[in-house]
């Protein structure tokens, strides 16, 4: 603050001596807006990016019936009862089950994929370091296709499997590239100091290495759950009638989307909001603490 | 685990026998032989890239030797894992586990031997560091110093046989660096286990160690007790990395007394005790210490029986307080170096001036090398770069 103060100053008296005259009012005013500048800006930016979140907090109170579009009055029902619509909590209990499953396989998967290749040498490792990168620079479209032309060539029903199958496809190269660049960022010297102070392979990966590397591998598996929870395009394609809850938001749209998708969509939004304050507050704690 | 671990062999001294290690066709490490004797301070000594760190990562098991072999006692480590070596390691640069605080850290090599009383012996290691209250903070949070003093006791709580001390001084400034060498010191005796230290401070190795080894381009120069080296070394690379050298160049010619070899350095003859001249060559490099060479007026004689240098004149005279810097410059094109003390004997001797230099002859040493090539330049330059 008070050095912002100075040049601020500075440049004030310099536009004072060319313009003569009322030079007070005019500097204070030239001076209010430039400080106010940012502020107005950040709170732009602010109301553009929460305007729809807010409109969807206000409309899961809407006391709508069928179609939830237009405001007919305040009400606690769709809180109270969550899964009211039909098929809303179907379609999120699938979501949620093929997000931690899919998740959890592409995280095992990638997280060992990226030690193979941030550790060993071998036939193909420059390879695979670029195929990594396919499945995220298709376009999304295209992969659910193929995908779908692949399923049904080789006569797979459509279903939870198929949805789990290119969940894990396109989450694990986010796994890969997250964990990959946490393990290339570790210091070689610390899995050394543990060897050389009697930890075998084993206990050093699991005492230094895997430590070191949680925060990026629990960092990927966030971004592949959310991923996957999102996912629409490639979902379509490959579920067959297995409704997920992208796909029911998708499809009700056409007649109404009911309010307990908005209910469920502003509740997971809160829920998010409230692990990520949690977690800051624990760690500001924790830093008071030491000192 | 405990039980798989090298150490309840009867230990010894620390043996590297013909080590080498070879980077692709870089030879990092070339054919090293040393004997570290039990319980000593060992500091080996030598410019960047000169291949103490790996030499130090063969002993540690963290390389594999591409020759040669490593024995403790009579237990030869050479190709042991390094969690079954009875050794332990301070890092160039710490290598503290961020994520464990202070105590586990130190704790970190007794809880892998599931050794007893944990407690009590990282309490004990952190107290001979002086780091006890600190003990709950992580690496993080510490200072250059303190993490430095962590890692001493992370690895001296497991009582190894052979501690490796990789330039564990390097990041600290000059004052914590001294108290830091004074306490390393002290730990030594007090703990009486070998230290190996890797430096590339000839000061500081030849304060704190019994032996030093001088390492140059992957090679042993010499080792030997720091005052055996400083007195007589015996390359021009060793000369002028462990302080200071006049090296002139001169030829062996006949006569001299029993034990002393005349040499004609550019017509002037000074000679040379026998035992302190390393070639047998008809070419040698006659050297001698700064601090030895006395400056007298021209016409003035040095006693009889010592050296002397006619026809100097001072082209350079700098003051540092204890003592007065001289260069000389000689007829053949040299610069010679002379401290002389302030002691209060007269005052300094003007640039300018002409000079006859005088230095006894057992304070000289003889080196192989070429005449007429200006005398260890290159083991000068490498020693300056560092
Ligand atoms: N893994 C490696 N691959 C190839 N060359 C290496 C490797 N490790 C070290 N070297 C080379 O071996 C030489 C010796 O390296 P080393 O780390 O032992 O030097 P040092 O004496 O410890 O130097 P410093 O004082 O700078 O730490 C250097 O020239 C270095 O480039
Ligand atoms: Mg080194």
């Amino acid at each position: 603050m008070t050095v912002g103060a100075g040049p601020r100053l500075a440049r004030g008296e310099h536009g004072l001596q060319r313009a003569g005259d009322s030079p007070v009012r005019r500097v204070s005013l030239w001076q209010r807006l430039r400080r106010r500048a940012l502020a107005v800006y950040a709170f732009l930016a602010l109301a553009y990016l929460f305007t729809p979140i807010a409109y969807l907090t206000v409309f899961s109170f809407n006391d709508s019936g069928k179609s939830n579009i237009v405001w007919k009055g305040f009400t606690l029902d769709n809180w109270k009862n969550p899964c009211g619509a039909p098929d809303v909590c179907t379609a999120l209990g699938n979501s949620l089950k093929i997000g931690v499953i899919s998740t959890t396989v592409a995280t095992v998967l990638g997280t060992m994929i990226a030690f193979a290749l941030a550790r060993h040498r071998f036939r193909g490792r420059t390879a695979t370091n670029l195929l990594i990168f396919v499945p995220m620079a298709t376009p999304e479209v295209v992969l659910g296709a193929s995908l779908l032309t692949l399923f049904l060539n080789f006569r797979v029903p459509l279903g939870m499997g198929t949805i789990i199958v290119a969940h894990v496809m396109f989450c694990i190269s986010f796994v890969v590239v997250a964990v990959k660049a946490r393990i290339a960022s570790l210091d070689p010297a610390l899995e050394q100091a543990a060897m050389d102070l009697y930890a075998t392979e084993v206990q050093t990966f699991r005492r230094v290495t895997l430590p070191l590397v949680a925060p990026g591998i629990a960092a990927a598996a966030l971004l592949s759950l959310s991923l996957s929870f999102d996912d629409f395009i490639i979902t379509f394609f490959n579920s067959g009638n297995v409704n997920t809850f992208p796909k029911f938001v998708y499809v009700s749209a056409l007649r109404g989307i009911p309010a307990q998708a908005y209910v469920i969509g502003v509740a997971m939004f809160y829920l998010a909001l409230l692990i990520v304050l949690v977690a800051e507050v624990l760690r500001h704690r924790r830093e008071r603490a030491l000192h | 685990m405990a039980g798989a671990l090298l150490s309840d062999h009867p230990t010894g001294d620390l043996r590297l026998d013909r080590l080498v290690k070879r980077f692709g066709a870089f030879v990092a490490v070339d054919d090293v032989s040393l004997t570290v004797p039990k319980g000593s301070f060992f500091a080996l000594l030598g410019p960047s890239g000169c291949g103490k760190t790996t030499t130090l990562r063969m002993i540690a098991g963290l390389e594999e030797p591409t020759a040669g072999s490593i024995h403790l006692g009579t237990l030869d480590i050479t190709s042991a894992k390094p969690y079954r070596r009875p050794v332990n390691t301070v890092f160039q640069n710490y290598a503290l586990f961020p994520h464990l605080d202070v105590f586990e850290n130190v704790a970190f090599g007794l809880r892998r031997r599931r050794i007893s009383r944990v407690r009590e012996q990282v309490m004990a290691a952190l107290d001979l560091v002086e780091m006890t209250h600190l003990a709950r903070r992580r690496p993080a949070q510490l200072s250059g110093g303190q993490q430095q003093r962590i890692a001493l006791a992370r690895a001296l709580v497991n009582q190894p046989r052979v501690l490796l001390l990789d330039e564990p001084l390097g990041a600290l400034d000059l004052k914590l660096r001294r108290q830091m060498q004074l306490e390393l010191k002290r730990i030594q005796v007090e703990v009486g286990i070998t230290f190996v230290h890797v430096t590339h401070d000839q000061e500081e190795a030849m304060t704190m160690a019994d032996t030093v080894a001088v390492m140059n381009q992957g090679r042993i120069e010499q080792f030997g007790p720091p005052t055996e080296l400083y007195g007589a070394p015996r390359t021009t690379f060793v000369a002028n990395f462990l302080g200071q050298s006049n090296l002139v160049p001169g030829r062996r010619v006949s006569g001299g007394g029993s034990h002393l070899i005349p040499v004609d350095c550019n017509g002037q003859t000074v000679l040379l005790p026998d035992d302190r001249c390393m070639t047998s060559a008809d070419q040698v490099l006659v050297g001698v210490r700064p601090e030895k060479v006395h400056l007298l007026p021209a016409g003035m004689n040095p006693p009889t029986g010592h050296n002397r240098l006619v026809g100097g004149r001072v082209a350079d005279a700098s003051f540092t307080g204890v003592s007065t810097q001289y260069l000389v410059a000689m007829p053949w094109g040299q610069d010679l170096t002379v401290f002389a003390q302030n002691v209060g004997r007269g005052g300094p001797v003007p640039v300018g001036a002409a000079v006859t230099l005088g230095w006894e002859p057992e304070h000289t040493f003889g080196l192989e090398g070429e005449t007429g090539t200006p005398a260890g330049r290159d083991a000068r330059v490498t020693a300056r770069m560092r």
